[in-house]
Parts: C-alpha cells; structure tokens; sequence
C-alpha cells in the first residue's frame, strides 16, 4: 500500500503511457519478446562448481576445498555473497534437516563425508541445531561402511538409518507405486536436502537425484523393471516427498559412466564436482548429459545405443507428474 | 518391524484366497516356535513385555526415535546362502534363473523379490532357515481338498514374492525385503522336528512366496522326508522349468494360484506373466505331481463368463477333467480397496461353467457352509468329503474310491 501511496498520480499516467508506446512501437515481436523473457525467467537453473584441486595432491577430498566448492556452487546458485546467508534463505532454526544420502556405494562411492560435513557446518552457522540435523539412508550399516558414524543422541548433528526407526505400516500410493515411507522422511525431518551421487545405472540408465528417493521406501527392488519407468517419477510425486524437498546437491567428485551403481574404478572418474538445483529433473537431465559425455569420451555406446536411456526423467516432466524440466532450453546451466 | 504377530492378525484374514492361504501366520501364544521356550524364559519375557506396556503403550512417539540396537535387528550371515539358480555375468553382474522374470542384477543389488542380493557377483538368498510366519492350519486352509483331508500342515514362510498382486492378504510380509519383519532362526531339521511335534504329517510352504525361498524348501522337504513328514507347496507357479522340476520335484502336492486367464490381467494386477505359470501346471502334470487349482474370483477384473470357460477348457485339455479347481471369494486387501468382495453367485456362475465344461471337482472357497466346499462322486454324485469350515467332518473315500459306486476318485488320501 505505501507504494501504492508513493506514486502520483502524475507518475502512473505516465508509466501507463510509456507502456502503451512500447506496446505500440513493438507490435508482435515486442510481445514475442516479453514471452521470451517470460520463459527464460522460467528456467530451471543447475550450478556445476567444479574445483580441479579438489583432493589436492592426494586421493582423499580436502574439507576446507570442499566447503569452499560448497560456498561456491551455493552462492552462484542464490546470487548471494555470503554463504551462511544462502543457507538462512533455504532453512529457518527450529526446523529439522534430513539430508538424504546415498550409502549403497560404499565407502568411497557413496555420497561424500566431507560434503556432508560441509552442508551440516553450514546448516548449523545458518541457526539449525545440530541434533536437528539427520544425515540418512536405507540402513545404519550402509551407513557405517561408507565412513559415517552413526548417531543417535545427544547433542550432535544425527545419523541413523531406516533400520532403526522402522517404515510407516501405512502403504502411500501414486500411479504405480504402492510403499511404505521411512519414519525419517515422515517423523523426523520437517526439509529435505537430497545429497545423491551422480552414477550409472545398470537398469535405470543413470541414478541421481530422482531416483536417490527410492531410499526412503520399504520395497524400491519392485519398482526395477522397465528402467524403472514411470515407477521413480511417480514415487517423488508422493506429497511427503515433493513438499519437503527444498534443494539437491549432487555428489559429483567421483562419478561412473558404466557399471553401475556399484563401484566399478575402471568405469568412474575424478570430476571433482558438485551439481546444485531445485529442480531434480533439470538435475538429472544435466547429469545425465555429463555421463553421456564421459561415455562418449571412453568409445563407449550412448545409454539409448545401450537400450538403457533414462526415459524416467522424461516422463518426471511430462504433463502428468511436472517434477521440473527435461527440456534443454529451460535449463540453465551455470558452471564455475 | 513393528508388525505385531498375534493370534488375533491370524484370525482376520479371509480364510483361503489366493496370494496366500488363509492369512500369515503368527506368533505368540499359538506359535509353533513358542514351543522353544521354557517356563522360566517365558515369564522372562511376559515381565519384559508388561513392563514394556506401562512405558510405551499409552506414549506413542511422535517422532521417529532410533534404537541402538535397532527393531529385531537380526544376523544376517545365519540366513545367507549362495542361490542355487542363476549365471554368472560380465562386470559382477548375474541373472537370475529362478523365476521367468531372469532379473540381471548388479552388484549389492537386489531381485524384483527383494531376498536375493548380489554380492561382489555371487548372488546369493537371504531367507534359508529365517522363517517369518509359522503355523499349523488344516489342509483344507491351503486349500488342497484331495490331499490327506482332515490332517494338519506345519506350515511357514519367509519374507519375499516374485510378484506383486494388487489383492495380495500378505503383502506385508511377502511384499517386504527380509531384514523389514521379525523372523526365526528355523533350519531344515528343526522344521522336520517341529511338524513331527506338532502331529502334522506335512510341512507347507506357503503365505508369502516360496518360488523365493527355493534353496530352503528343498531342504527343509528332504529333512522332513527323512523324519517320514511331507511337503506341500501353495504358490504362484511363476517359476523357470529347471528350478521348478528341481524344487517342486522335492514336494508331495503343489496348489497353484491361476491368478486370471488373461495376459493383461497377470501384467496389471499381478505383475507377472500367464504363459509362465500355464507352462509350469503342465509341467507338474507331466511330473505326475498332485496338484491343485486356486483361482481368486476379483469383481469386474476377472470373472467374466468368457475368462471362466476358457479357462475350463484349458484345464481339461492341458491337465485333464480330474484337476480340482477352486473358485475363492476375493477380499478388499492393498493395493485393490476398492473393489466389493465377490458376490457368491458369481463363484456359483464360475463353477456352473467349469462344471458344464466337464471338470470334475469344481470347489468354492472362503464362503463357509457352502455345500460346493464338499467333495462328490463325478459317477453316482454321492457326498464323499464334508468340510465345515476348514474342517473334513466326513470322509467316506476309500481307497482312493467312492465307497457307493467303486469311482476311482483321484488325490493322495493316505500318507
């Protein structure tokens, strides 16, 4: 209302008349134009922050480089300049974080510790406490062979698999999927942060953000077949996993091309980076094309050539489930 | 985890549908397994279990709060063995040859049945001897109607199906991963040892799916061979033929569920395939196994006159008229809430068919009381079996004949 009251009439009129001028002097490629504009406001942003030091002179990732990638994929994602205030944009103290990783790799190809202690620094600098931060998977094992030291109390950031907690009895359904959530996902945490790994996938193509949410449910061996189309695109339709998800930071530093999910080192590599975005189809079509890429690299097939294309991640966009975007113009890609 | 299993969860399963038979079993104060316990372990654990009661029953928490320990947190090595039917692939991969699915699984990978995993391109079965459900039920609950009526079936399971039936009454043991619902430590010989115990002359393998604990039914039917106890198997039939000659081979009688008659049906509602279980029902008739028919009557998906008859008539050229089939009222269950349970006219309608087409014994299941759960004579059309309930309260087949007219009436009427 007050800048409603700040303008004059006098003004109105006159930002009324230049509007109607350009209308005028434009036509139809003007308005072309502004729906132009309109679109490429529309577009789903992906942050590649790539550090080529990553690991140093070594083979292990270096905590402080890696907070540093961290700041950095985070502020060019918020065009912020501070990287404590990027995260308050994103969570409000009092709130519960899950961050969703993905331990099936093992250690060394699981989502990795020293992003995870990146993204809990920051949460807690950001007013989260510690002991509302819940670093989580499929099992508390898995967990424990990828390097994570599982915890349960006290207080300090919380680490803990399904297996301790049990899934909810009640089965949730949406089109073909039919599972029962982890009491993490339903209890524990009020946001997510899907925290994947970008990997192949013997069946699926390739598993990244989408598909990292079969980890939250009783029976993902059911919802393998046919690529597992339209199986992953459905299960994130489950509103206890759409309205809680509040960003993806991809583990990108060691990936695979082939192999896949399991650790093949003869089919992955170093890439030393993180993939950041809202959107987790924009996501997973934009990691999807860096693995094509790498395949392409290696004298390998494309995964269409291969029978396996992630066609999962075209139906996560379709007109039924609208997840984010698969179209290569509404993605913008910024790398640093 | 946290399924609760008592007697009163037993109870409230339909009786004999298919996707089971008759409900999961339980656990508790009627479990074959509480046998284990002597007085003092037992009041042990009833002070554990009040004591229990006071804390938690009346604060449920509102969140998700771990345990160190973890709910039944269970060795998983005691479980684990190599599976006996599947190749070896490039890139520690395999495929699996159990079932006709062939699932090419990568490494730490699971199957569609979620209890075999490679590992490190060994694939392996993670339920031998972890049985989840036990109980003892009549014959007539699997059901098999010409098979020992009036005796008892020590009967159990382990977590896991190769499929996933939309109407399935135990999916929440068959449709979960086996680290997911309590289980036992039941080698094969202690199954043998229990079933002699408990007075069954046969073991039943059955309310879960045991195409998937394969390796653990052919031994735990040998052990029971050698104590002098049976095998039965209730299952779906989707199933490879080497793995089925090899395991079914090891059984006494086998009860299939023909889900439907239709392709369309198997690949919607039970995610699977017909031609595969056709397949295998010739198979154990060429076999020369006992076998039973279920087919669970689902309103408006598959009980239409059409489906009925040419099922029939597979049924008499493929396997002969002697075949028991037995039409089963379906119930509301998982993921089909929404459909009413079957009218018994319609189950009276599916047996006039098969009847008309010339079948012999054509049952219907899970209405209790109705008379086309007996048994007659296809010659002189005298009552030969009489069940209440699950119960045979009259049995005047003898030696494999009517008693009235001398029909040789066929099954496996004495052990």
């Amino acid at each position: 209302m007050s800048a409603m009251r700040s303008t004059s009439r006098r003004d109105f009129l006159k930002k009324c008349l230049t509007g109607a001028a350009v209308l005028h002097t434009s036509g139809r490629m003007g308005l072309l134009a502004a729906a132009e504009q309109g679109a490429a406001l529309a577009k789903s942003r992906v942050v590649i922050a790539r550090d080529a030091m990553l690991r140093g002179v070594g083979t292990t990732v270096d905590s402080r480089r890696m907070l540093s990638l961290l700041d950095r994929a985070m502020q060019t994602f918020f065009d912020g300049d501070n990287p404590i205030e990027t995260w308050k944009k994103l969570f409000r103290p009092g709130e519960t974080v899950g961050l969703k990783v993905n331990a099936l790799g093992g250690r060394g190809f699981s989502s990795n510790l020293q992003l995870v202690e990146a993204i809990c620094e920051r949460l807690q600098e950001a007013g989260i406490k510690a002991n509302d931060i819940v670093v989580w998977d499929r099992d508390s094992d898995e967990l424990e062979h990828t390097g994570f030291h599982v915890s349960t109390g006290g207080n300090r950031v919380q680490c803990f698999g399904t297996d301790r907690v049990d899934y909810e009895q009640e089965l949730v359904t949406h089109g073909s999927i039919g599972s029962r959530l982890s009491k993490i996902l339903t209890r524990r945490c009020n946001v997510l942060i899907n925290v994947p790994v970008l990997k192949d996938h013997d069946g699926a193509g390739v598993t990244i953000a989408l598909k990292n949410m079969y980890g939250v449910i009783h029976n993902p061996n059911k919802y393998h077949p046919n690529g597992c189309n339209p199986y992953i695109a459905d299960l994130n339709m489950l509103p206890e996993i759409r309205t809680k998800m509040r960003l993806t930071i991809c583990d990108a530093t060691t990936a695979s091309y082939e192999g896949g999910p399991g650790y093949k080192p003869e089919y992955s590599w170093k890439n030393n980076a993180l993939i950041v975005s809202h959107d987790p189809v924009a996501l997973d079509y934009t990691g999807w094309q860096i693995i094509e890429r790498k395949r392409a690299e290696q004298g390998l097939k494309t995964l269409e050539g291969d029978g396996r294309a992630p066609h999962y991640i075209a139906t996560a966009a379709d007109a039924q489930h609208r997840l984010g975007t698969n179209d290569p113009k509404r993605i913008a890609v910024v790398e640093v | 985890m946290s399924r609760e299993f008592d007697a009163q969860e037993g109870i409230k399963v339909p009786a004999d549908g298919a996707g089971g038979d008759g409900g999961p079993a339980v656990r508790g104060e009627r479990s074959p397994f509480s046998c284990l316990l002597d007085r003092r372990s037992f009041l042990k654990c009833a002070l554990a279990s009040g004591a229990a009661l006071g804390v938690c029953e009346f604060a449920q928490p509102l969140v998700a709060i771990p345990s160190w320990a973890g709910p039944q947190k269970q060795d998983d090595s005691r479980f684990t063995v190599e599976a006996k039917f599947y190749q070896k692939l490039q890139n520690q991969k395999i495929k699996c040859k159990l079932c006709p699915r062939e699932c090419t699984v990568g490494d730490r990978e699971r199957g569609y049945c979620g209890v075999r995993e490679n590992r490190g391109g060994t694939y392996y079965s993670l339920v031998y001897s972890r049985v989840c459900a036990a109980h003892v039920d009549p014959l007539e609950k699997k059901p098999l109607f010409h098979y020992l009526p009036g005796t008892l079936a020590f009967s159990l399971a382990t977590a896991g199906c190769n499929v996933n039936c939309k109407f399935c009454q135990n999916w929440d043991i068959s449709q979960a991963r086996p680290e997911q619902v309590p289980a036992d430590y039941a080698p094969p010989k202690a199954i043998a040892e229990l079933a002699k115990q408990y007075h069954c002359p046969t073991i039943a393998y059955t309310y879960s799916e045991p195409v998937v604990f394969s390796e653990y039914l052919m031994d735990a039917a040998d052990a029971g061979h050698e104590a002098g106890v049976h095998s039965v198997v209730v299952s779906n039939g989707y199933m490879q033929e080497e793995a089925l000659k090899t395991a079914y081979g090891k059984m006494d009688a086998v009860k299939i569920d023909l889900k439907a008659f239709t392709e369309a049906y198997y690949r919607d509602v039970v995610v699977g395939e017909l031609k595969p279980v056709l397949d295998s029902l010739v198979t154990l008739r060429k076999m020369g196994k006992w076998t039973e028919i279920v087919y669970l009557v689902v309103p408006t998906l598959n009980d239409s006159d059409s489906e009925f008859r040419g099922l029939a008539r597979w049924i008499k050229t493929n396997l002969g008229m002697d075949v028991p089939v037995h039409f089963t009222q379906f119930h509301p269950e998982y993921l089909l809430k929404n459909l009413p349970i079957t009218p018994v006219p319609t189950l009276e309608r599916a047996k006039a068919i098969a009847d008309a087409e010339g079948l012999h014994y054509v049952y219907i299941g899970n209405v209790p009381g109705h008379p086309a759960q007996n048994t007659y004579c296809p010659k002189c059309h005298r009552m030969l079996v009489e069940r209440v309930g699950f119960t045979a309260s009259q049995m005047l087949i003898r030696k494999g004949s009517c008693p009235f007219c001398q029909q040789p009436i066929p099954g496996v009427w004495q052990a």
